[in-house]
């Protein structure tokens, strides 16, 4: 009974990090569809990730007030929170990457698209891998460590995509305002991994806090 | 009618109780009100009714230590012994030092001892100072093996953060009000422990089954001092004394109030200490024990059980050292303030007890060893006046401590009178065998002025009192001869 409460806010923790996870999947979506062309499918996964990013950013208000109000889990409150703070800027650049596209349509040279589907493979499986290790965080805390050694791997994955992509280009007889909008790209994608890693970084403290 | 005087020289117990009480409540709730997971109203309502609970049902066992330890029968030399152990206190708090009233008590006790001329009893002492090194060390193991098992559960049972937040709250309340309990039950025989040999309070008949007896409505009403302290002054000692020592996670502080609150029902307990006596076994001393000591040796525990290199024994050493001043400092005050309070306001500190060496008393030494060679010159001489006794009886030879104690004991002048209208009123046929009412009945009308004289006549070669072996039924056998001791002894 007296659990009724916890047990709805736990819910809602839970959607949100279900939203981050969506976000992650329906960027990757947007990519492919992007590079094979698809403009009108490629827009419609940026409403649908806009659409989701509003819904987390309402949920994450919500629940902030919530465990302040309640004075819930005070000696943690602020590490959570924090860890969802830093985890809505993820999902936020993960939008606006997808917008950057959107709006400024770079050209993607063939030789490199599969490179582009990689990258983003890789940038949204250390934003999962996050999800999973704030999860763990709440419910299973030994388990934290090893979404953090993943986390850390795919962000080294990603860096060397990131930097195969940039050589790729610079190499290419394209003028160089081309070639710098394309690494552009390339750096924003790699920016959601190095974000997730920051998650991360905040996580393994906290999560070494919670038996102090 | 109680006199107003009566309640000028109970004020002093009431501070004693104010203090002690805003000094603990950072031990009972510290950890749960400055981590935020207990308002301090809510914390302060459960403390304040648990400790009063505690010290009016179960306050009597460590009282009786602290009265062996100084029978103080002049209420001006309770007063003055409770008002130099609170002054003693609040300086000490003053100072930031996490103080301990038991070892003020029993310092100031000593301190009266030492005035009064009256013999220490040293094997009361050394129990109690052997507890006060035992229960942070008993605490610090409970705290290491509670803080085991409650992560090695909490990382088997996968709970999740915010039910194990609520779980934490109730806990932490759960234990406080436990703690709370154990508290007032132990440390009610420090606030009023002194006015018990002088309680003004007559017995109160509440209905024909249930009477609050006169030590019960004085431990009541220091039960209620106690929990003003909470109410009144407990948030700003958290705040303050707080911050430092006790500021440490909700889960931490569960696992250490845990730990103290099981050490000071440890030596709290009548139930335990039968149930282990009943069995044979060690019993652990019934002891006014310092809450912040078992506190601080569950938080060493628990420390060491997280990591030994976190704690800070810099600061251990300077509470320790607290724990030696304290109970010197509230003994010279309460020395120095007896003198005051008998030579410029001329208040008896001490009622005149009486003493007479006796053939019994020389005869009952003898039979323990003890040299009476000198005191056969003392034999029959009546002295009015503790320092003159001693003084003449160390004349004779230098006896130890422990041996002069004897002396005193067996020598003192009481007066016994054995009443066949009490036997029949007063014992219960349940608890007191045929033989035991017949062979008191048989003595009817006989007075003895020495408690030895009145122990050989009723007890000594009596088949129906002597011990079986078992340590619980010897213990009931003496609890017997006391109560009938303070039934048949003739009040002036």
């Amino acid at each position: 009974m007296f659990l009724k409460k916890t047990k709805k806010l736990e819910s809602q923790i839970d959607e949100y990090l279900d939203l981050v996870i969506k976000g992650g999947l329906v960027f990757k979506l947007g990519i492919k569809c992007y590079l094979e062309n698809l403009m009108e499918e490629f827009e419609n996964h940026l409403k649908d990730l806009r659409k989701i990013e509003d819904r987390a950013d309402d949920l994450r208000r919500n629940i902030e007030i919530k465990l302040y109000t309640r004075t819930l889990i005070p000696e943690s409150r602020g590490d959570v929170l924090g860890l969802m703070e830093s985890c809505d800027k993820v999902l936020n650049i993960t939008t606006e990457t997808l917008l950057e596209f959107s709006v400024e349509i770079p050209e993607v040279i063939p030789e490199l698209k599969n490179h582009y589907l990689q990258l983003s493979e890789s940038a949204i499986a250390c934003l999962e891998n996050t999800v999973s290790g704030i999860r763990s965080y709440f419910k299973n805390y030994d388990a934290v460590r090893d979404y953090v050694n993943k986390v850390q791997f795919y962000k080294k994955e990603t860096n060397k995509i990131a930097e195969q992509i940039k050589r790729t280009i610079f190499r290419t007889d394209k003028s160089l305002s081309k070639k710098i909008h394309v690494r552009y790209f390339a750096f924003h994608i790699e920016r959601i991994a190095e974000l997730s890693e920051d998650v991360c970084d905040r996580l393994a403290i906290a999560s070494i806090k919670r038996f102090e | 009618m109680i006199d107003i005087s009566v309640w000028f020289f109970i004020s002093s117990a009431l501070f004693l109780g104010w203090s002690l009480g805003s000094n603990n409540a950072v031990v009972l709730f510290g950890t749960a009100v400055t981590s935020k997971m207990v308002r301090f109203k809510t914390a302060a309502i459960i403390a304040g009714v648990f400790v009063v609970l505690g010290s009016f049902i179960s306050g009597g066992g460590t009282t009786n230590t602290l009265t062996n330890l100084g029978g103080i029968n002049a209420i001006a030399g309770s007063f003055t012994v409770a008002l130099s152990v609170a002054l003693s206190v609040t300086w000490m708090t003053k100072a930031s030092l996490p103080v301990s009233t038991s070892q003020a008590v029993v310092g100031a006790i000593i301190g009266w001892n030492i005035f009064t001329g009256s013999p220490i009893d040293f094997a009361t002492l050394s129990k109690i100072v052997l507890s006060w090194i035992f229960s942070p060390v008993i605490s610090a193991v409970f705290g290491f093996l509670i803080f085991k098992v409650i992560k090695r559960t909490l990382l088997k049972w996968k709970i999740h953060m915010l039910e194990l937040d609520s779980y934490t709250r109730i806990g932490l309340i759960i234990v406080g009000a436990i703690a709370s309990y154990s508290f007032g039950a132990n440390n009610i025989a420090n606030v009023m422990g002194m006015f018990v040999s002088a309680t003004p309070f007559k017995d109160l008949m509440i209905s024909e089954m249930y009477t609050v007896t006169g030590v019960q409505q004085l431990f009541l009403i220091g039960g209620l001092a106690i929990a003003v302290g909470i109410f009144t002054y407990g948030l700003r000692v958290m705040k303050t004394v707080g911050n430092d020592l006790y500021k440490i996670s909700p889960i931490t502080g569960l696992a250490v109030v845990l730990a103290a609150s099981l050490v000071i029902w440890l030596f709290t307990s009548q139930s335990l200490e039968d149930f282990l006596l009943n069995n044979n076994l060690p019993s652990i001393p019934l002891v006014p024990l310092a809450a912040s000591q078992a506190f601080i040796g569950a938080v060493i525990g628990v420390g060491l059980a997280k990591d030994p290199l976190s704690i800070n024994f810099k600061v251990f050493g300077k509470i320790s050292m607290a724990w030696v001043v304290a109970p010197i400092a509230s003994g010279v005050l309460s020395f120095i303030l007896l003198f005051f309070v008998q030579n410029v306001f001329e208040q008896k500190v001490i009622d005149p007890i009486p003493y007479q060496i006796t053939a019994t008393v020389l005869h009952r030494l003898d039979k323990e060893e003890i040299d009476t060679k000198g005191l056969a010159d003392l034999k029959d001489i009546r002295f009015t006046n503790n320092k003159v006794f001693k003084n003449q009886i160390l004349e004779k030879h230098r006896y130890k401590n422990e041996h002069l104690f004897k002396i005193f004991n067996y020598a003192r002048i009481d007066s016994f009178k054995i009443d066949s209208t009490l036997v029949n009123n007063e014992l219960n046929t349940d608890e007191y065998s045929p033989e035991q009412i017949e062979g008191l009945k048989l003595l009817h009308g006989t007075a003895y002025s020495h408690k030895i004289d009145f122990e050989n006549s009723v007890f000594s070669g009596r088949e129906e009192w002597s011990y079986s072996g078992n340590k619980l039924s010897d213990k009931i056998i003496d609890d017997k001869k006391q109560f009938l001791e303070e039934l048949f002894r003739v009040r002036k």
